[in-house]
Formats: C-alpha cells, structure tokens, sequence
C-alpha cells in the first residue's frame, strides 16, 4: 500500500542525504519524493510516497523523527486531503497528429507549453492517476521524454501539517 | 569569560570543551588538527595519546560507559577520520554518548580530492546520532553546544563534528550560546501517566511476570528503581548483554542473562511467562533467538525512551515512552507488594536443575575457572571484555552487582574493542581495579594500546583466555561445520609475555589451573598494566547455546552436540 508522507525539515545542505540515506539503509521503498522550501525559509517541506504497510510505515515515521533535521512527521491520508504532481511530456506529434493531440491536451486540460516541428511539450498538473491516464493515451504517438515533480500533498480546510 | 573576546577557531574549540567540563581527550593528532593540537598544548584538559585512531573512539567509549559522562575523542582527516568509524558505529549501537572530532582539508578544497580528504559526514551519516561539517567558525559554539547536548540526552549515542582546518584559524567573537534550539529533537522522559496505569493493572494481574532488563536501565541510572520494582513483585529479573550489572547478580531474584549463551532457567522463564516488563533492552535477535517462538503467551510492557524500539522486532501490547528511571518511579506508586507464588518456585527449581556448568575438575585452565577467580578476587571491579567466548564466560561466571561495571561491545560485537575500553574506563575511573577479560584473537587486534597504557600510567590488567582460536568462530564450526577449522586456528601468535614486556608492561603466563590465583594476585599487586596469558583449553565450548535460528528455550546444554 502507498503512503503519503509530508515530512518537515531544517533547510540545511545534507538534510536530503539524511533522509534518503534513512529509507535506503532501513529497506524502505520511496515511490516518489518532492521537496521545496515551506512559508518558512528556514524550514523545506518533503513529500514522501512510500511504500508498505502499516508496520513499515509506523518505523519510517519513527525512524524519520529520530532525525535532528526532521521537525515534524504528518501521515496525509488520502480522504482529507489534496494532491497535485506537474509532468512535462514531450510527445511527437507530426503534422497528421497534431490535432489529435491538441484535444488530448485540451480534455485534460493541459498546457502546450512548446511547439516543435515534429513535437509538442505538454504540460499537465493533476492527481497521480490523471497524470498516468493522459500518459497512457499519448504513449501511441510517441513520448520521446517526460519529467515527473513527484506528489505534493495538503490537508484540506484549516488543518495544516506545520510545526507546532 | 563573561566578556565577548575575539579568538581563533581552536581556541573556540578548546573553550568550548572547557565550557563542557571536558577532563580528557583521547586522539591522534595529523595535519588537519595542528591548530586545534596547538591549543591543547597549553590547555588543561588532559590527552592521551593513542597509537590508532579506533582505540581513541572505544577509548572514550569505555569512559563514557564507566563514568556516565560524554566521551571524546578526536582524530584528524582522511584516514584518522575513518579509522574513527568502527568505534562510532560501536558507540552507536551500544546507545554511548561520545562526541568524536575530525580535521578536515580548508572549506575551500573540500570535494577536490584533496590530501587526506574523506567525507567522513557523509561516511557516518546512519553511525551517528548526529554529525556536523562547521563551515563557519563562527557555526562553532553553537555546534559545540548541540554536539554535547545531542550525544547525552534521550537515547544517547555518539556526534561527530568536522573541523576544516581554515574554521579552526578563523577569528570570530566568542560567545557560548546559554540556549538550545532544536525544533527536531525534543526526547520524551516523562511516561504517559495513563500508560503506567495500564501497565500497573497488567503487572497485578500477571501470573508469572518476567522483569527484562537492558542497556537503558544502566544509561538511567534506574538500577534502584528495578530492584524495588522486582523485590515488590517478586518478578525475576533477566538482563541482556548490556544490562549487565543493572540488578545484581547475587540477588535470588536474578535469571542472569537471556537469550543465545544466557542461563537457561532465564530462557525458560522468558518463554513461559504471561507478562514480560521490558526496561530499555530492546528484543535483539541474539535475545529473543526465532521471534515465533519466543513468549508464545506473554504480554509485553514496552519502556524504552526511543519510541522507535517499541514493536520493531516484539510487538508491544503496553508501550510507555519515556526515560527508564522516571517512569519505573511512578509504576512504583502504582503497584501492590505480591507474595512469592508458584512462578517463583517453578524458576527455583529450574535454578538448581540447570546451573551454569564446566568441568572444574580438569587438570587443564578451564576459561570459566579462570573468570571466576577473577570474580573472587576482586568481585568489585570494572570488567570489559573483548567479543566473543571471552565475553560470553565474562558475562556468565562474573557476578555484578553494580551498574557500570560491565563494560562490552554488545550490538556491533567488535573484537578488539575491550582493551582500549579498559584504557578509558581506568581514566574516568582511576581508583577501579579495571580488568579486560580477553581473547587472543582480540586481544591482538588493538595490542599496540600496550603503549598508550605504559606511557600513560594507566595500569589496566588484561587476562587472555589464549585457546589458540578465534574461539567462537571455531566453536560454530565445530557445531556447525563439521570441524572444519577453516582460518580460525591462531597459534602462530605472539609470546604474550613477551609483547607486554617489550612495551614496559608486566607479562605473566599461567599454564596449570594451580597458578591461575597467584598470577591473578601478582597481578593486583603490580602498579603497572599486566597482561596475563591463560593457556586454557583450546576447544572449550560456550554453554548453554541457542543454535541460530531456534526458539530460546532450544538449548544445547554443556558438552552437547547438535
């Protein structure tokens, strides 16, 4: 099972080794991790997708609060809260297929950001599972490259996983 | 110093462990280190020189463990830095506080490969507790101030700080912060109140509690507050390899150690207990043996003051969180005294029936023989041991009864950790008779402390169970692989005596079971370090024995066979 983890830090150099040095030696699977610095520009926020159940997710969460560098742990489940990833997808689209995928675009209501002779650069912001279904209708045309941001996630209304 | 006054980074450094009550610093000075060693040279903090940098770190891991305080030790770049790491991942796992300082090339080579250059932040990243690279002198007092906090509190254990040899020139205005801030480090040492109710109910309601006692009991100081609990309840105690000395072994109530090579009336009680109340141990493999079939039918209380050591390996039913001595205080106020009960009985039948055993008839030195008139000749000293047969006989046929006393490498298992732990432990402990109790293997793997311990005057006794093995490996492959004594036989070894006598040490070397106390009295006697070379049985086996991969209470009994 996946677990979202949004995971408090000191914004100091190595922070990012230690945390990810943690799941490597303690046999824990990052599906997908997103930091940037918080409201604070002391303190980064990460978003951790993990893998495993129950019991592996209670020690990552205590094996990530034993860091120094870590202020805060917040298991964000799915009902409460929101979720966005951004892609970059550069799809070859010739001249028969452009229109074709400019309605793609437009029903996921994603962006051509960049136009190419034999290309476009699509991007798209979205829960995970609507960034995989656009993906999986352009793969026909052709995807010569994609970026993926990794999940970032947020408690929904007044609730906020910050540091108390 | 209660002026602000401009200094170089070293002297920051100096006044910054003055500001710790720093006594002593065990290290190997290099170029990375000369203005930090430059300052020292004046200074009145007491060094001693080691001759390898992995004695420096048990050095100061045998007197943080004998003394409660902070352990330093230091060491320059590149190799002296990672000839630190064994002793940092031994402090680590063993939860000593220790904070190790390293010499670094100028911020300004750091990632070009320079002379002597190795990341040792990032090679001890998950054998730390914490470290720091100071890239800023002026980073120092605070850093200095966190390190010593973060090695001594919660779960202790050992900090690294890196020091760029230009941090430590720079002049900056000194200052020692009064405050700490660390939003992400807050231990908890207070006990949820509503836990140790919960806790006090099962324990009341237990038919045949069992106490089991670690390393934590020992880091709290709650070895009082266990003997109360225990003597209330009537609970037998069980120790692990660490929590050695936290209840004393002369108590009636005391199983003796648990696990592989424990007793094996601790490892039946363990596993047919209804109620285990754990103390800062921490369900090691080495104790609990195969987890299904460990305490089939028993609740587990949990306290342990890492909240991550709860249901990691044993799922606890009652956890509290919390700081061993605190809570074990208040289940006190909750608990009822309880009358011996058959439980009780039961575990003194089993005492009778399964003592400890050797063959103390044997016309050769027994290595347990030799451990027990050791205990009866000064029962009241510090024992470190080095890894293996010796530890195991160390911790089976010596009796402590105080905590402290008792000082092993009991998570990593490093050979060669006990006599530069015995170095240490004598320093904190100058008026301890401080004894490693050693194998030749071992032993040989930091004997060049022979010097550190001559020139400084810091007469340790070392007594080498010398079998002419890497004893337990070969005991295993007695057991295990059909004598095959592939690379474990050792007897192409040093005269002992020699060795000890080319270094200005005292050498006695005992080969009949008739000299062992006179040696152990010569010894004693001598104001000088002493090795002392046991010719015991080569082949002695470490009983009883839970093979790997079986249940504890699957024990092979002395002389027994797979």
């Amino acid at each position: 099972m996946k677990h979202t983890l949004s995971v408090l830090v000191e914004n100091k150099s190595g922070v990012l080794a230690r945390v990810s040095g943690l799941f490597s030696r303690r046999g824990f699977n990052i599906d997908s991790l997103a930091v940037g610095v918080t409201e604070n520009p002391e303190i980064s926020r990460m978003t951790i997708v993990v893998e495993g159940d129950d019991r592996i997710l209670e020690q990552v969460i205590k094996q990530l609060n034993k860091l120094i560098d870590v202020i805060k742990v917040s298991d964000i489940k799915p009902e409460s809260s929101i979720d966005r990833e951004l892609a970059l997808i550069k799809v070859e689209a010739g001249p028969k297929e452009r229109s074709e995928v400019m309605q793609i675009a437009d029903i996921f209501r994603a962006k051509i950001i960049d136009v190419g002779t034999k290309t476009f650069v699509i991007e798209i912001t979205g829960d995970v599972s609507k960034i995989n279904a656009m993906t999986d209708l352009l793969r026909r045309f052709g995807i010569k490259e994609m970026v993926r941001t990794g999940k970032v996630s947020m408690l929904r209304g007044i609730k906020a996983a910050r540091e108390e | 110093m209660s002026k602000k006054q401009k200094m170089s980074g070293a002297e920051t450094f100096v006044e910054c462990l003055n500001k710790e009550h720093v006594e002593v610093i065990f290290g190997l000075p290099g170029g990375a280190v000369l203005p930090v060693y430059d300052e020292l040279y004046d200074s009145d903090i007491r060094h001693i020189l080691v001759r390898h940098e992995q004695a420096a770190a048990h050095a100061a891991d045998g007197y943080a463990r004998a003394t409660g305080r902070v352990g330093v030790c230091m060491a320059t770049s590149g190799p002296g830095a990672t000839n630190l790491v064994t002793g940092l991942a031994n402090a680590y796992m063993d939860s000593v506080p220790m904070v190790a300082f390293t010499g670094q090339v100028p911020t300004t080579m750091i990632g070009n490969d320079a002379f002597q250059e190795a990341n040792i932040t990032g090679i001890t990243l998950p054998i730390t507790k914490h470290n720091y690279l100071v890239k800023d002198a002026k980073m120092l007092p605070n850093i200095m101030r966190e390190a010593f906090y973060i090695a001594s509190t919660g779960r202790p254990g050992p900090v690294l700080v890196d020091l760029p040899k230009d941090v430590q020139t720079e002049e900056i205005t000194f200052e020692y912060p009064k405050n700490i801030k660390l939003r992400g480090y807050k231990p908890t040492s207070k006990g949820h109140p509503l836990q140790i109710k919960r806790a006090a109910k099962a324990i009341m309601e237990a038919e045949r509690p069992i106490i089991y006692a670690g390393g934590g009991v020992v880091i709290s100081g709650a070895h009082a507050e266990l003997l109360a609990l225990a003597e209330t309840l009537m609970a037998p105690v069980t120790t692990t390899l660490l929590g050695i000395g936290a209840f004393p072994g002369t108590h009636p109530l005391s199983l003796g150690m648990v696990g592989m090579h424990g007793t094996k009336y601790a490892n039946y009680a363990m596993t047919e207990s209804d109620l285990i109340i754990a103390v800062g141990a921490r369900f090691d493999d080495r104790v609990t043996g195969r987890l299904d079939g460990f305490a089939p039918n028993a609740k587990v209380i949990h306290i342990d003051i890492d909240a991550a050591e709860i249901s990691k390996n044993v799922a606890a039913h009652i956890p509290i969180v919390g700081d061993a001595k605190n809570i074990l205080t208040e289940l006190i106020k909750e608990i009822k005294r309880k009358p011996k009960s058959k439980w009780n009985e039961k575990i003194e039948k089993w005492q009778k029936e399964f003592p400890l055993e050797y063959d103390r008839k044997s016309k050769e030195i027994k290595p347990q023989y030799v451990v027990e008139q050791i205990y009866d000749m000064c029962p009241d000293a510090i024992i470190t041991t080095e890894v293996g047969q010796n530890q195991m006989w160390a911790a089976q046929y010596f009796k402590y009864t105080k905590p402290r006393t008792f000082i092993t490498s009991g998570g990593l298992g490093t050979m060669g950790y006990g006599f530069p732990a015995a170095i240490g432990a004598k320093v904190g402990c100058p008026d301890k008779t401080v004894i490693d109790i050693a194998g030749d293997g071992s032993f040989q793997m930091n004997s060049q402390e022979l010097a550190t311990a001559v020139i400084n005057d810091i007469p340790v006794k070392v007594a080498i169970l010398n079998n002419k093995f890497l004893g337990m490996v070969r005991q295993w492959q007695e057991l295990f692989y059909d004598k095959r004594y592939s690379a474990t036989r050792l007897d192409t070894s040093p005269d002992f005596t020699k060795l000890a006598e080319a270094y200005g040490a005292l050498g006695i070397e005992v080969t009949k079971p008739g000299e062992v106390r006179d040696a152990i009295k010569e010894a004693l006697a001598s104001d000088k370090p002493v090795v002392i070379d046991f010719k015991v049985t080569p082949e002695e086996n470490v009983f009883p024995m839970v093979p790997a991969g079986a249940a504890i209470n699957e024990v092979i009994d002395y002389g027994g066979k797979i």
